[in-house]
């Protein structure tokens, strides 16, 4: 039974979109799956040694859930992103849903291998000491040898 | 039903209680028994489907008090 491979391009920062690709990543590896993730754009957030400042914005956001109908005049006022955000965590806390940063270590535990794009590292002037350790940075041409080869391709 | 080990998975969703189980599976021999403990409703599935790809087996399952309870025996 030949290994299977899956290859996720995680390009999104925000609190709801890191949650795919980490989860999908520890499932699949879970599950056998000889695993990479390739971080570019605001997918490059989701390296960061520190995750507390991924978030999520109540505007324009109309597919969000929201305890009360929130019109867009308050959507954007100050201080109501940071309470999106602390509300957001707070249920996915209280639903037993893993912590980003806990999803992220059982992800290279079970390793999952992670790349970042180097372009968009640059594109950004990005810190690479603010990145944690275990990232290799390359290009897509580098990224596709891996991809071409799976069984689950996908973009998030 | 004979165990080895237990594995608390209450309160946990998914993917915890499959990557768990797999990380608890993984210092286990051959033909040992893990019996995990979960109350998310999806671990129903996700354990079936982890048993049918990963080549362990699910040699039990039971409903307990709200809590599903999964004999996963290493390959």
């Amino acid at each position: 039974m030949t290994t299977k491979k899956m290859a996720i391009i995680a390009t999104k920062g925000t609190l709801d979109m890191a949650y795919p690709p980490f989860i999908l990543a520890s499932t699949a590896a879970a599950l056998g799956y000889d695993v990479q993730i390739f971080f570019t754009f605001y997918g490059l957030q989701l390296l960061r040694k520190d995750l507390s400042d991924v978030m999520i914005s109540p505007l324009a956001n109309p597919a969000m859930p929201m305890p009360v109908p929130m019109p867009v005049m308050v959507q954007m006022l100050p201080g109501m992103e940071s309470m999106a955000t602390m509300m957001m965590k707070q249920k996915l806390k209280k639903h037993g849903v893993a912590s980003l940063e806990e999803l992220r270590d059982l992800c290279l535990e079970a390793d999952v291998k992670f790349i970042a794009c180097q372009m968009t590292v640059d594109l950004f002037e990005f810190d690479k000491s603010e990145f944690i350790e275990n990232v290799e940075y390359g290009g897509a041409a580098m990224f596709f040898g891996f991809a071409g080869e799976t069984d689950i391709c996908l973009f998030v | 039903m004979n165990f080895d080990k237990e594995l608390n998975a209450r309160g946990l969703s998914c993917p915890l209680p499959i990557v768990k189980t797999k990380k608890a599976l993984a210092d286990m021999a051959t033909g040992q028994v893990l019996k995990v403990i979960a109350t998310d409703v999806g671990a129903v599935k996700d354990m079936q489907a982890f048993a049918d790809q990963t080549g362990h087996t699910l040699v039990a399952t039971a409903e307990e008090n709200g809590e599903y309870i999964f004999f996963m025996k290493k390959k």
